[in-house]
């Protein structure tokens, strides 16, 4: 079962609240994480795994770096879920 | 051949802590580096740390926390025999911590050892201790994690520098002598995760402290609250009735995701990493004896401690507090 772009983006609106309290509807694809989003590493490296537990889709460290956008997490997620 | 005969359980009883007197602040970092005390606070939670005379020694630190508990627990020096200085910062490689502080502290002719199991240092020492009492080949033991990381942290890389600090905690252990009286140390739950050694490390004796901070994140966050909740639970401890958490000081972020995963509402979480910055072994023995002294923790409550770190080593175990 694959998931849409709108579930994943939900998913991760959830996660962001809960890790970093910015509010779902605020997470938006063309954010940024560190500029829009007020995100650092630490709260990416909380976020990639919360991401794992929910998308069941692994984000290791040296691919977190280049994940820049929301849109860059769902593209990855959805990458990463069809060729598991 | 005839075997000790030990006590059916060891307690703690008493807590000593000792913090070098100079105060660096966060804003006298950022006056040397490229940071500043917003950035600090919000990556590590640290305000300010202590940091050791340049002569002042891991022993000298020590002595000083191991004398305070010795003093607080009622028992002469000569009723110790058994110290054990958890520390991955000594000067010299020989002689050992351990035997220059008991001198020093007037206590006879102790077994005396030090272990490096750097920041879970002080649970794997308090095993240790809590073990031997059992086994009854000590009675009385006095337990110190002290470092001196300002040493081997490299003063212009703002990744470490603003982490690492100097400090040094005890505590006296000795048996359960009462028919009904508790046992105070619970199991420990150990274990260590070697293919994570390129994490934390010091190359050789003329390197600096090197950590790969986001790979000890994500681990600590991550990996170790099933420790926690296995100490729990190897103790006949329900989580929901600790009347304190007080793990290992390494980064509040740390402290907090680890202390929401676990899931204990009474408890109290030490944030003792605000004033005290990192200390490795030496941080939840600094923490708790700061933390009984505010009164914030009454006589006989259940702790759980859990320490981790370089290596990397891992352990945790409930405690009751004197």
């Amino acid at each position: 079962m694959s998931m849409t772009e709108q579930e994943i983006l939900a998913g991760l609106g959830e996660i962001i609240d809960e890790v970093a309290g910015v509010p779902a509807d605020q997470v938006t694809p063309d954010k940024t994480f560190v500029d829009d989003l007020d995100i650092d590493s630490l709260s990416m490296v909380e976020i990639a795994v919360a991401a794992q537990d929910k998308f069941g889709v692994e984000i290791p460290d040296d691919q977190l770096k280049d994940l820049k956008t929301v849109q860059d997490v769902i593209d990855y997620v959805r990458r990463a879920a069809v060729s598991a | 051949m005839r075997l000790t005969e030990g006590a059916p359980g060891a307690r703690i009883l008493a807590f000593g802590g000792y913090q070098p007197a100079q105060v660096v602040t966060n804003h006298d970092l950022a006056a040397t580096m490229e940071t500043s005390d917003e950035w600090i606070k919000s990556r590590v939670g640290i305000s300010s740390r202590r940091i050791a005379a340049p002569d002042e020694t891991v022993a000298d630190m020590a002595t000083a926390a191991g004398g305070k508990a010795l003093a607080a627990s009622g028992l002469a020096p000569v009723d110790i025999d058994l110290v054990i200085v958890a520390t991955c910062t000594p000067e010299v490689q020989i002689p050992n911590t351990a035997a220059t502080v008991a001198q020093r502290l007037g206590i006879g002719a102790p077994g005396a050892y030090d272990l490096n199991a750097a920041c879970a240092g002080f649970c794997y020492a308090l095993a240790n201790a809590n073990d031997a009492i059992r086994a009854g080949t000590a009675r009385n033991v006095l337990v110190i994690g002290a470092e001196k990381l300002s040493h081997w942290v490299d003063w212009t890389d703002r990744s470490t520098a603003i982490i690492f600090a100097d400090g040094a905690g005890a505590a006296v252990v000795g048996p359960v002598t009462e028919p009904d009286e508790l046992p105070g140390i619970g199991p420990v739950v150990w274990g260590s995760a070697g293919h994570m050694a390129d994490k934390i490390f010091i190359a050789d004796r003329n390197s600096f402290i090197f950590q790969e901070g986001q790979a000890v994140f994500r681990w600590a966050t991550t990996a170790l609250h099933p420790v926690a909740l296995e100490a729990c639970k190897e103790a006949g401890v329900d989580p929901a009735d600790l009347a304190a958490f007080v793990p290992h000081q390494a980064n509040l972020r740390i402290v907090e995701a680890i202390a929401r995963k676990i899931g204990a509402p009474q408890a109290i979480v030490a944030d003792d990493i605000v004033n005290a910055g990192n200390t490795s072994s030496a941080s939840i023995p600094l923490a708790l004896s700061r933390m009984l002294e505010r009164g914030e923790i009454g006589s006989g409550a259940h702790v759980l401690i859990l320490g981790f770190g370089a290596g990397i080593c891992y352990a945790g175990q409930v405690i009751t507090v004197p």
